[in-house]
């Protein structure tokens, strides 16, 4: 079992016949994910023909609403495309209709919009991955969202990111390096996401296919010193990296929660924390294999 | 975004919370007329995107309408931390007897808004923050009903104010509440919060900041942007949908993804450069964005070479050589542009960046090593600004 994702999801596409999700929802079905239907609302009772080029790769019925899409199709897996004005409405319908995992890809949602929907999700519960994220791929069972998935590959490390193309990156190394990935989750750069770090951390360590996790930080807010504690605590060793370590205070680096704020946020802090609980953490992302297969080597996994 | 105080306690006003009358002048004459207008003494305030004005200057006195008139005189076009003043608040002078802090912030741990109120108002909250935070007390908002008004006259009690302010100063954070939400804000405060000699409670200074994501749906907040850094380049690459910061080294970064761009700086200032911006195009861009974004960067009179990184995910490496090779026409001559492609259609970019004569790194670090070193070489009175740099 890897986490969140694998062979057995059924998953749907909100937004897909919009221009992300009818770009990337072929990809998905191409990389071996079972997309088993689309929402978007007003073109209920429409099919969409996914084909990548002049590859047809079937069709998948499309619904007016997320509780029909469930109810018919037995989905337990979204994946948002919807634009930021409707994504965070978006999120709390899929929350409401039951599903399980709700992957929101969509960047620039209005802050108070997330803020009203992690309020709502206490109430029904659903775990969110996101938003403005590239979603979540488990190598050999397929993706979630918009990663290159040809770069991945099957193994026992589970890794998660704040930034999608730096995943991209980090992964295809690891993959070149011949370590193989569990579970790969980019977490969101947002200020407020649904499964930062050290819920990813929880997931990892009670997977029974993951032997060691990388997390790829970033400066802004504490989820890294956050995940640092848990991370002492974990039976399975954790490999970091922070990237921002030149960046000026006070200036948001692209991302909405990539500021550091008076002392809070700092790449230094984060590599202090996470050294402190006995984490290593890479100078750059290509010392990131070597150190992985060193974590590896440490619990003896295969 | 950030908006002026002017603006800012233009907002509380609509929420019913109490500021002084005054106006905005932009002459020193304008200035005299505002103070005969709402009477003297006045306070004369630059109204700048920064913290610190009072420490520079910028805030002055005027006994007389003729006193206002130099005070502004001194203000309108001083220098605030690389900022000019080119608009200053005029309101009359008030006697302030005590000055509290009330805020709300957006909380990351709770994932939404927390109301503070401190008794120590008047200075940075940040050092009260960091010196004594037991003086702060704070409560998270409840998106469904907002900030309740006894919730708010609690903070005010736990704070230790004063019981005459409990009520009125309960009743104006429940309406910043109010303000913050309707508004899409990520910051507001009202600091100080002050109670005048004469019992009135009111907004003496205030600070908001606007949800960029929500200008969208904040069309008049949206129309009061203004240039907000020092670098005017930052305020026309928002315009122009780029997502830029100005950093103070020489070698221009352009990627795609905030984390991949950073992780870009990180990896030159190893190589021993130093970046000269932050610029993510983000996902899905064409070659279009991508040859406006290198001129962008090139305009930069500090910019002597450009790293292009990219990881193709939604963004296809071979709109990105097509940008590239595009842009080779209008950038200065000789200025180095070292790409590197990976990822979706990266094997096309290449193989177009190749026909076009052009040069790429094999990966980031080797990119980081290559530009730093023709940047290096280069020398120092290279050519440096395009001709549209003018502006």
């Amino acid at each position: 079992m890897s986490i969140l994702f694998n062979r057995d999801s059924r998953v749907i596409v909100q937004g897909i016949t919009g221009s992300e999700g009818s770009y990337h929802t072929p990809r998905m079905i191409d990389s071996g994910t079972r997309i088993v239907g689309g929402v978007t609302p007003g073109k209920g009772g429409q099919r969409f023909a996914a084909r990548i080029g002049d590859r047809a790769l079937g069709e998948v019925p499309v619904f007016d609403t997320v509780a029909e899409a469930r109810e018919r199709t037995g989905a337990d897996v979204a994946c948002i495309f919807v634009p930021p004005a409707g994504a965070a409405d978006a999120i709390m319908e899929a929350a409401a209709a039951g599903i399980g995992v709700v992957v929101c890809i969509t960047e620039n949602i209005p802050v108070l919009d997330m803020a009203r929907a992690a309020a709502f999700l206490k109430e029904h519960p659903a775990r969110l991955i996101g938003p403005n994220c590239p979603g979540l791929a488990t190598p050999g069972a397929g993706k979630v969202g918009i990663m290159p998935y040809h770069t991945f590959k099957e193994g026992r490390v589970g890794f998660a990111s704040r930034s999608g193309t730096l995943a991209y990156e980090v992964v295809a190394l690891l993959t070149e390096a011949g370590i193989g990935q569990s579970t790969c989750i980019g977490v969101g750069g947002d200020p407020i996401i649904g499964t930062p770090f050290v819920e990813c951390l929880r997931l990892f360590e009670r997977d029974p296919e993951t032997d060691a996790v990388v997390i790829c930080g970033e400066i802004g807010g504490s989820d890294e010193e956050d995940a640092a504690a848990y991370a002492k605590t974990m039976r399975k060793p954790v490999v970091g990296f922070i990237s921002g370590r030149t960046a000026p205070a006070g200036k948001r680096m692209g991302h909405a929660g990539a500021i550091v704020s008076g002392n809070t946020g700092t790449a230094q802090g984060k590599v202090e924390a996470l050294l402190a609980a006995g984490v290593p953490v890479a100078d750059t992302i290509f010392d990131i294999p070597e150190m992985t297969k060193q974590a590896l080597a440490k619990v003896g996994a295969r | 975004m950030k908006i002026h105080e002017f603006q800012a306690k233009d907002i509380l006003g609509r929420y019913g919370i109490p500021v002084q009358p005054g106006k905005v002048a932009t002459t020193p004459e304008q200035a005299e007329a505002i103070a005969r207008e709402c009477g003297v003494p006045v306070v004369i305030k630059a109204q700048v995107y920064v913290g610190g004005r009072g420490k520079a200057g910028g805030i002055q006195f005027g006994d007389t309408p003729a006193q206002a008139r130099e005070a502004a005189g001194r203000v309108l076009g001083m220098d605030i931390k690389g900022l000019t003043v080119e608009k200053v608040l005029v309101v009359p002078k008030i006697d302030i007897k005590e000055e509290y802090y009330v805020g709300i912030v957006l909380d990351r741990a709770t994932q939404g808004p927390v109301a503070m109120v401190s008794a120590a108002g008047g200075i940075d909250i940040e050092d009260v923050a960091a010196n004594t935070p037991e003086k702060i007390v704070k409560q998270p908002i409840d998106m469904r009903w907002g900030l309740l008004p006894y919730q708010a006259r609690d903070l005010m009690a736990r704070a230790g104010l004063p019981h005459t302010v409990v009520s009125r100063g309960g009743a104006i954070l429940a309406a910043l509440s109010r303000a913050f939400i309707a508004s899409d804000a990520s910051l507001a405060e009202i600091n100080p919060l002050a109670l005048t000699a004469d019992g009135q409670v009111l907004a003496a200074d205030a600070k908001i900041l606007i949800d960029d994501n929500a200008l969208p749906r904040q069309k008049e907040y949206a129309g009061w942007a203004e240039p907000e850094e020092a670098n005017p380049l930052e305020f026309e690459a928002k315009r122009e949908g780029l997502t830029y910061v100005k950093l103070d080294g020489d070698v221009g970064i352009i990627g795609n993804g905030a984390g991949l761009v950073m992780t870009t700086l990180d990896m030159v200032a190893r190589a021993g450069g130093k970046p000269a911006n932050f610029l993510d195009i983000g996902g899905g861009a064409r070659a279009e964005v991508m040859r406006k974004a290198l001129l962008f960067v090139a305009r930069d009179p500090d910019v002597r070479g450009i790293l292009v990184n990219i990881f193709g995910g939604i963004t296809r490496g071979e709109e990105v050589a097509r940008g590239i090779i595009m842009a080779q026409a209008d950038l200065p001559k000789g200025m180095p542009v070292v790409a590197r492609l990976s990822g979706t259609g990266a094997e096309e970019g290449r193989a177009l960046l190749a026909d076009a004569g052009l040069t790429w790194g094999t990966d980031m670090r080797d990119g980081a090593q290559k530009v730093v070193a023709a940047v290096t070489a280069a020398p120092k009175t290279a050519p440096k600004a395009t001709p549209r740099a003018g502006n």
